[in-house]
């Protein structure tokens, strides 16, 4: 049945786009949390925090901010694919002639196209705050395909608790840790004031090489070795949540 | 089809699943001839719900076999959801979506030639037009049902699973759906129903089977399921109006389907 396979994602698309349409606060409250940490960071603490650049504390903090909004994205498509898993509507389109695996991509391609607003929003709210980027098309276009694989790492990983949690909070609750996550890392202030272990930790978490990356390519900074080393982060995520969500799906629908 | 009239349309031999330690189906066997009712019959937990979700490809057998329309539904299921539609326990709608984006969609994954009209057609058949532009989440269990059998209906596929299709629905829903079912079957859709209310496989059904601790301990007729008890005995008793009876005399006719009601 794989000669349907993109008429059934498109299809299928459609119908989650149409419940985004309907339900535009799943977009904003996704926003609302990143909006308002970079409110307290730039405006409350940001006064404080050492940077050692010579830009604008909200110009420095916009990737980290940009890469929670994702982490924080990404929970609606839990609750998403949960929601179907529960309603039955999952099984009546698993007992239908098609492309079962065009199920689960159009909540992915979803989850993108919804993160993808999220994240325009609070852009749009930065440059109202006074971020300003000498950037180039080109260098957007990189920005947009890094936040574009992290999106779909972070989304195919978050397709697993979709499928198989018990309740709603439980479908929802792993991405705090993941929102948690940049916290640690070179989002918020450079690591070298951080002490050995958590720096170490802070140096080598794939946060920190998506950050540095954004930043330098939005900075138009030499990139060095961090590109490379968040493209291997994202494209590995990718690779293992999209495995792990595929056998999982697949002991789901026997 | 036409020249397998004479085969069984559902043919299941020796079905087996177990779920960790419980021993669900001990070996069910049924034969379902095209276009008839048939109910099955059983407690909750008596494997109705486990028959039907192998037969509509959802789940695998540990061990025996089922074909629908001489596929196999373990190394053919491609070609068996193409045979069938499954209409779940619960109804299987989208909510947010309205009655006929509902039913567009899924003319749409049957890869249908005019989604729109199917979707006005069937809206008209189940009394739903009106309801039509609204989010299913306004409708009442009825409209809901009315909905998921439509859907189910699209591509005109030649075996229906029900599984418990009036649980939870008020009598005046009940008759509805009833009258829906007993249509498909008129019309040479096979029909293969389950229930835990007796008197809805005796309403309904050409042929019942009782599946009790995961095997089938009776299948037959009606009349061959009442030969099977002692001969009756003449009892005079007054009739009394049921409370049924009472209930859709007092609100309405029985057979009216509203697409008003919520």
């Amino acid at each position: 049945m794989t000669r349907y396979f993109f008429t059934d994602v498109t299809t299928l698309l459609g119908r989650s786009l149409r419940h985004i349409g309907r339900s535009p606060d799943t977009i904003i409250t996704t926003a609302i949390t990143p909006i308002a940490m970079m409110l307290l960071f730039v405006y409350v603490l940001g006064g404080a925090i050492e940077t050692g650049g010579q830009g604008k504390y909200v110009d420095y903090l916009l990737p980290g901010i940009l890469l929670i909004t994702i982490a924080s994205g990404i929970a609606y498509t839990a609750y998403r694919i949960f929601l179907d898993m529960k309603g039955g509507i999952f099984e009546r389109f698993q007992s239908m002639p098609i492309a079962r695996s065009a199920v689960l991509w159009a909540h992915v391609l979803t989850s993108v196209v919804a993160n993808l607003i999220s994240l325009v929003v609070v852009i749009v709210v930065a440059l109202i705050m006074g971020f300003r980027s000498g950037a180039n098309v080109l260098d957007w276009l990189a920005v947009a395909g890094i936040l574009f694989l992290f999106t779909l790492g972070l989304t195919w990983l978050a397709v697993i608790p979709g499928l198989t949690a018990s309740s709603v909070e439980g479908a929802s609750a792993f991405s705090y840790p993941l929102i948690f996550l940049p916290f640690i890392s070179s989002a918020f202030v450079p690591t070298d004031s951080m002490p050995g272990p958590v720096r170490a930790f802070a140096e080598h978490q794939p946060v920190t090489s998506v950050v540095n990356t954004i930043r330098g390519l939005l900075e138009n900074q030499p990139l060095g070795n961090d590109l490379w080393v968040a493209l291997a982060w994202c494209l590995g995520l990718v690779a293992v949540a999209y495995v792990f969500a595929m056998s999982v799906y697949r002991s789901k629908i026997a | 089809m036409t020249d397998h009239v004479h085969d069984p349309t559902i043919r299941v031999q020796g079905l087996e699943k177990s779920f960790k330690d419980v021993h669900v189906l001990r070996g069910v066997d049924l034969e379902i001839a095209h276009g008839s009712i048939f109910a099955l019959l059983g407690a909750n937990g008596s494997g109705k719900t486990t028959t039907v979700r192998i037969l509509s490809t959802l789940l695998k057998a540990d061990a025996g076999t089922a074909t629908i329309n001489g596929y196999d539904v373990a190394t053919q299921a491609a070609e068996v959801r193409e045979s069938i539609s499954l209409t779940g326990q619960f109804a299987a709608v989208d909510e947010i979506l309205t009655g006929r984006e509902n039913l567009v969609l899924i003319a749409r994954l049957r890869h249908q030639r005019e989604p729109a009209r199917i979707a006005d057609d069937l809206l008209e058949r189940f009394s739903l037009t009106d309801a039509g532009s609204r989010k299913v989440a306004d409708y009442s269990g009825g409209m809901r049902r009315r909905l998921d059998i439509a859907m189910s209906l699209i591509g005109n596929p030649p075996v229906i699973f029900l599984d418990e299709p009036t649980t939870g629905l008020d009598p005046q829903s009940r008759l509805e759906v009833w009258s829906t079912i007993k249509d498909l079957a008129d019309h040479g859709t096979t029909v293969l129903l389950t229930t835990q209310y007796l008197d809805e496989a005796e309403h309904l059904a050409d042929r019942i089977a009782i599946l009790h601790e995961g095997t089938i301990i009776v299948d037959g007729t009606l009349a061959e399921l009442k030969a099977l008890h002692p001969s009756a005995e003449v009892e005079y008793i007054e009739k009394q109006p049921s409370l049924e009876d009472i209930f859709l005399a007092i609100t309405g006719k029985p057979t009216a389907a509203s697409g008003a009601e919520s």
